[in-house]
């Protein structure tokens, strides 16, 4: 197993289909009556946010603990440079805490290879800027091969704010190495220049939702925020629902078995209605389910929890 | 003051002959040449090319003395070849007054490692608002000819205009750092393909050539002098060679980095390549090759940026932008133009002291010229170990990398600086 996640490219098919795979097993550990493992006691996890995630960081906290790992939660807000210690001395301090992993959450692309120079520990990215969130495309991985079986020839619609997404740049990555198909839709002004060449050669990008929809097995919808409009990426938030939003009757032009994501928080009404949030479609909820059971895969094969 | 006699030394390339420097000047030359008083340099093996001349130094001080000051610029400087360096005017406080561009002159004068021009700004603190009392800085002791907000661009039309106008009155020259503000807003590193997939926030070359077009119409418009900054782009060099071709007053400099490293270096997320502008394509690269050689781009000038290790080690969003280059930047010119002296020695030295208005400097060594030259070894190839970089900052792109060329003794008006590849003082 690698010793750090930080990308989504950083995992082959066989390391993803691993982690999947004992995902899975772990995913039994939730419907018992005790949720928990002894894989990781004595170890130590650190959750190191520099942004505020409540989602992604109670996801990796319960995941941790359910693998009986300690873990210790390091809210360092606000820019490390302008404010306080700067990341190489909180690495620093964590590594003399004796950190077995630490999971970073930055608003600076990068930060969690910048952390792995400095750190002994295993590197969990969990969401790097405009960068990557590779647990978050191993949970929607996770979440397709639960819905649809299997992964290989999929194909699979990303859909809204491409450019400043994260959680789309370590999809394309995860899903081309496991045999998907990518369409990345959005407006121009939101799709980043040469993404094919940047991330996967067989990605493709459409600038109309409609026709992409009739030939998918998955669409998922990316968060647009509102501050977006004022920067000029496109003239309003009606138009933007109206071009790239997913509502009922956008919904119901997809195959009968094709089933909708979101990576939350999402603005209903914006990118997605209602209707399609709360409809059978939606795997909305599952992928936060998923999401524990992928990221103590994740803790337990890159701590080596199967050797010990 | 001793003289030197350098023995059978190529000058510029020329077959070997002896020089002789004496009194602040080259006394003689030929083969041949004996002197007893003279100390001798066995000249066998190296190359003689006039000082270096760089029109683009960040010396720091004043306000950034623990990254740089006058003095250790110079020095790195000298063990760069170099006998003048212009030094940019984004300080603090800001050379943006007379004051302020005399005490980086003096400060040059009393460090005496190389000739210290400094730039004055063009616009009062680098704001671009109102212009800075540019005629003051010309008149005064450090007689100030190029003017350049280096670090920012001067973006609004009108204020380029006439700052391009004014200093016509004393023949001066604006430096143009080429960078549209509003399409460069939060970028980290070259837009396209690299950027993309590191999400950071690209910096289109659009942004450069939108200024540098622009730029060449106002200075064609107002019959004035611009000179562009770090050009990084191959489409910066195509607005360039037109208007050169319409006969547009305009001279324009590239980097060594710009002529050396893609932007992949960002791959690691080490600030160290995080530079303005950024670190371009293989393309671009070819381009600016190209438009050395055949003179569109007229010198090769350092950018040398030296930070603090703290600015550096950190987030690449929150590192300074810039990189050292003084102590290395022949050592690039050779590795990419290979042995070219003339053409090194044209853009490394004489047309940069011609754009400065340095009248001392870029002349090949001949009788009665002022001393002052550099000597190079171009059969040895050093590893480049920051630690043991003059400056005193450690920011340099090259680290562990062997490179072409060593600089064994420079010159300035007959004085070595630099003996044995070591400064001496």
């Amino acid at each position: 197993m690698i010793k750090h996640l930080l990308s989504g490219g950083d995992l082959d098919a066989d390391a993803a289909t691993e982690i999947l795979d004992t995902a899975a097993e772990m995913a039994t550990v939730a419907g018992r009556e005790i949720k928990k493992l002894p894989a990781l006691r004595g170890r130590t996890v650190v959750n190191l946010f520099y942004e505020d995630s409540t989602r992604t960081r109670i996801s990796f906290e319960a995941a941790a603990k359910r693998l009986s790992a300690d873990v210790i939660n390091f809210s360092a807000k606000g820019s490390s440079v302008t404010k306080g210690e700067s990341l190489k001395d909180t690495a620093l301090t964590l590594q003399a805490m004796g950190a077995d992993a630490v999971v970073v959450r930055h608003p600076a692309s990068g930060a969690p290879h910048r952390l792995a120079n400095w750190v002994d520990g295993s590197v969990v990215n969990a969401g790097d800027g405009t960068h990557e969130h590779p647990t978050q495309a191993l949970l929607d991985a996770y979440t397709m091969r639960s819905r649809l079986g299997r992964l290989a020839g999929l194909s699979v619609a990303v859909v809204g704010d491409v450019l400043h997404s994260r959680v789309a740049r370590s999809n394309v990555l995860l899903l081309s190495t496991l045999g998907a198909k990518v369409t990345l839709v959005g407006p121009p002004t939101l799709i980043p220049v040469d993404i094919a060449a940047a991330l996967a050669p067989g990605t493709d990008v459409s600038y109309d939702l409609d026709s992409a929809l009739p030939n998918v097995d998955v669409v998922m919808m990316l968060r647009v925020q509102r501050e977006r409009m004022n920067d000029s990426y496109f003239p309003s938030a009606r138009e933007y629902a109206r071009r790239y939003g997913l509502d009922g009757p956008r919904m119901r032009r997809l195959p009968e078995h094709a089933i909708v994501m979101h990576p939350g928080p999402m603005n209903r009404g914006m990118e997605i209605t209602p209707e399609v949030a709360d409809s059978p479609r939606s795997t909305i909820v599952e992928q936060v389910t998923n999401g524990v059971s992928v990221r103590m895969a994740v803790l337990y094969l890159l701590l080596g929890g199967n050797n010990r | 003051m001793t003289a030197y006699l350098i023995t059978n030394v190529s000058v510029v390339g020329a077959a070997p002959t002896d020089l002789l420097i004496r009194d602040g000047v080259v006394a003689e030359v030929g083969p041949g040449l004996t002197a007893p008083d003279a100390t001798a340099i066995d000249g066998t093996g190296l190359v003689a090319l006039p000082g270096l001349v760089d029109l683009h130094t960040h010396l720091r001080e004043p306000g950034r003395e623990d990254a740089e000051t006058v003095e250790s610029g110079s020095r790195a400087a000298a063990l760069g070849g170099y006998t003048a360096v212009c030094a940019m005017a984004n300080t603090s406080p800001v050379a943006d007054t007379a004051g302020v561009v005399e005490q980086v002159w003096r400060l040059g004068r009393e460090a005496a490692l190389v000739d210290v021009q400094p730039i004055g700004a063009v616009t009062v603190g680098l704001a671009g608002e109102r212009l800075a009392e540019l005629g003051a800085m010309a008149d005064s002791t450090a007689r100030v000819r190029i003017f350049s907000d280096d670090g920012h661009c001067v973006a609004d039309p009108k204020l380029m205009r006439r700052a391009l106008e004014y200093v016509k009155a004393f023949d001066g020259i604006i430096a143009q750092h080429a960078e549209e503000p509003r399409l460069t807003e939060g970028a980290q590193m070259h837009e396209g393909e690299v950027s993309t997939r590191l999400g950071l926030i690209g910096w289109p070359a659009v942004a450069e050539e939108a200024i540098i077009a622009r730029d060449v119409l106002l200075a064609e418009h107002v019959g004035s002098r611009l000179h562009v900054c770090h050009v990084s782009t191959a489409g910066s060099v195509e607005v360039l060679r037109q208007a050169k071709a319409r006969g547009v007053r305009v001279t324009a400099e590239v980097t060594p980095h710009h002529l050396l490293l893609t932007d992949e270096r960002a791959e690691t997320y080490d600030p160290v390549f995080k530079v303005n502008p950024p670190l371009r394509t293989a393309a671009d690269i070819a381009a600016l090759r190209a438009a050395l050689a055949d003179g569109v781009l007229d010198a090769i000038a350092t950018d040398h940026a030296p930070h603090a290790v703290e600015d550096k080690e950190c987030e690449w969003a929150y590192a300074r932008p810039g990189m050292l280059g003084l102590e290395t930047a022949l050592s690039i010119a050779l590795d990419v133009l290979g042995p070219e002296w003339d053409l090194i020695a044209e853009r490394m030295s004489r047309t940069p002291a011609r754009i400065a208005g340095l009248t001392g400097h870029g002349i090949d060594p001949a009788p009665g010229v002022p001393a002052n030259l550099t000597l190079i070894d171009p059969a040895a190839r050093r590893t480049i170990e920051p630690a043991e970089l003059a400056s005193r900052s450690r920011n340099t792109p090259y680290a562990r990398m062997t490179l072409p060329g060593r600089i064994v003794a420079t010159f300035l008006r007959g004085e070595p600086t630099v003996l044995d590849g070591k400064a001496v003082k």
